[in-house]
């Protein structure tokens, strides 16, 4: 049993930090520009895309190929944002979530349009997994899960160190105290998208590389993404972090007790009762 | 010579104007008070000069230059810095990130004027690692304060500093921004301790429904009966 345990416990590690990713980028955008992004789930899918695009075509490995996806990510994310979203900003909220979500159907349609619809991997053949004892990892996983360490820590430093990192934050504290502080509003919030598609694009590669890639791959993540971000209070970066670490295991170790394709609604379920009794979001304090 | 002029200004947030004709002065060494009944228009008319609410009419003079409906930004970048009456720090970034992301604008080392805040308010210094959020309501407005000079402000406005604090944190409030002052830096005030306030200003205005009603220096407008019975409680 506790072998089953540790087991689902370690998958769900491995889901919470690609979980993370996408959410710390989320809930940064909530922060600064209040709004949900929904196309936060395709940013990701792109990314995956953008990495296939040079593993095949550069014939990298896939390691190589993730910051050049991220570098295309986040220079996607920032176009999205000049073309669609800039113009609508002073209007209501709920527009640009709407345009949001048509953004996102039209980033879908041009991975099948380039990609076509059907699963592809970054690379072929078997890993053998190691063998802890009773307990099997993937090398893979590993990488994947110190790479998106590496990426949550960079994250922190930008936040807590630089100048633009503590401008971001300023912003989603207070908007209109950071216009009178003289704080540039327009380069913190490309900054904003920036990091967030990186973000959303490293989360999208580990989980190609953690599973396969398909048009919906990222759709299909973006409820247990907003459901961290909401856990972890949302507009706050560290707990998107715990958010979706939290959340990853959850899914993995319900399988527990009910089916595998019960996993996006246990996600739901925790949003839900966060919402309910602690809509600040679980964690104390505003970090 | 005059640092802030405003003359006959309109404005107002949406259809109906809540400032109807105000008429301003700030000089460049001086505690400059507005008083005036809650809803009179006073945050407003700081707004206004700030660029935060659109002039219809009327315009905005700093240092002989017309700054009449400019951002923000540019408002920082002359040299004019103004802490709001409320939501004036940002809570979950700690007191010393506030003061430095009140010096955003300038490039270069900002230590001397770190150095210089802390010597204004040395508790700042002590707590520079607390976040601004959980401290209490005079801590924070000296958080305030200090985020606004950290630009070496010629002028700094001040929305109601003094709100919501003990009568010793009030007077002792008074006596930085008189310090602030004697910097060099003019001060425009709106204050709710009328008399306090009257009683450290070179001159004050009293506005009521969005236009002056009185303007003098302070203790003439102390010793004014109309304006004591009108505006000062008695
Ligand atoms: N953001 C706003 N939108 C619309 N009306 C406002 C806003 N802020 C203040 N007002 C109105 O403007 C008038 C003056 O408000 P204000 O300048 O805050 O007064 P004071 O600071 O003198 O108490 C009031 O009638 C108030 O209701
Ligand atoms: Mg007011």
């Amino acid at each position: 049993m506790w072998i089953e345990v540790t087991q689902l416990f370690l998958n769900g590690l491995l889901l919470g930090s690609i979980l993370a990713l996408g959410a710390v980028g989320a809930t940064m955008i909530f922060g600064v520009l209040r709004f949900a992004h929904f196309a936060h789930g395709d940013l990701m899918t792109m990314g995956a895309y953008f990495a296939l695009l040079v593993v095949v075509g550069l014939n990298l490995p896939v390691m190589v190929a993730l910051p050049i996806a991220m570098l295309m990510t986040a220079a996607l994310a920032v176009g999205i944002d000049q073309v669609v979203y800039r113009r609508i900003r002073r209007v209501q909220p709920v527009i640009l979530l709407i345009s949001s979500f048509a953004t996102a159907l039209i980033l879908r349609a041009v991975v099948q349009m380039i990609w076509g619809s059907s699963n592809q991997v970054y690379a072929t053949g078997i890993q053998l997994p190691w063998r802890l004892g009773p307990l099997t990892i993937k090398p893979d996983h590993v990488l994947i899960f110190c790479t998106a360490t590496l990426l949550v820590i960079a994250v922190h430093l930008f936040l807590s160190r630089t100048r633009m990192g503590k401008a971001m934050r300023a912003m989603s504290d207070n908007m209109n105290l950071a216009l009178i502080t003289g704080i540039p509003a327009d380069r913190v919030i490309m900054w904003t998208w920036a990091i967030g598609g990186a973000l959303a694009a490293a989360a999208g590669v580990f989980l190609g590389m953690d599973t396969r890639l398909h048009p919906v791959m990222g759709w299909t993540l973006l409820l247990p993404v907003f459901a961290a971000t909401i856990v972890g209070g949302i507009g706050r970066p560290y707990g998107a972090i715990f958010g979706g670490l939290l959340i990853g295991c959850a899914m993995e170790l319900s399988t527990l007790i009910i089916p595998g394709a019960y996993k996006p609604a246990v996600a739901f379920a925790i949003m839900i009762l966060t919402l309910i009794f602690r809509p600040q979001g679980i964690i104390k304090g505003a970090l | 010579m005059s640092l802030l002029t405003a003359q006959n200004v309109y404005a107002g947030y949406g259809e109906a104007d809540i400032l109807q004709g105000i008429n301003l002065q700030v000089g460049g060494d001086e505690i400059v008070v507005i008083v005036g009944p809650n809803g009179a228009g006073k945050s407003t008319a700081m707004k206004a000069i700030f660029g935060l609410v659109p002039i219809r009419q009327g315009h905005i003079e700093y240092v002989g230059e017309d700054i009449t409906n400019q951002p923000p930004e540019r408002m920082v970048a002359r040299g004019i810095a103004y802490v709001p009456q409320e939501a004036n720090v940002f809570p979950s970034l700690s007191v010393l990130e506030n003061l430095e992301l009140g010096a955003y604008s300038i490039s270069g080392d900002i230590t001397p004027r770190l150095e210089k805040v802390y010597e204004i308010f040395p508790r700042l210094r002590e707590r520079r690692q607390q976040q601004a959020g959980v401290m209490s309501g005079g801590e924070r407005q000296m958080v305030a304060m200090g985020r606004a000079l950290m630009i070496e402000p010629r002028l700094l406005m001040l929305d109601e500093p003094t709100a919501g604090l003990s009568p010793r944190l009030i007077d002792e409030t008074f006596e930085r921004i008189r310090e602030i002052n004697a910097l060099g830096i003019g001060v425009l005030m709106v204050e709710q301790n009328a008399r306090q306030a009257l009683g450290i200003a070179n001159r004050g205005y009293v506005l009521a429904g969005g236009a002056n009603r009185h303007e003098d220096t302070g203790p003439a407008l102390l010793a004014d009966p109309d304006v004591a019975t009108m505006f000062l409680g008695g």
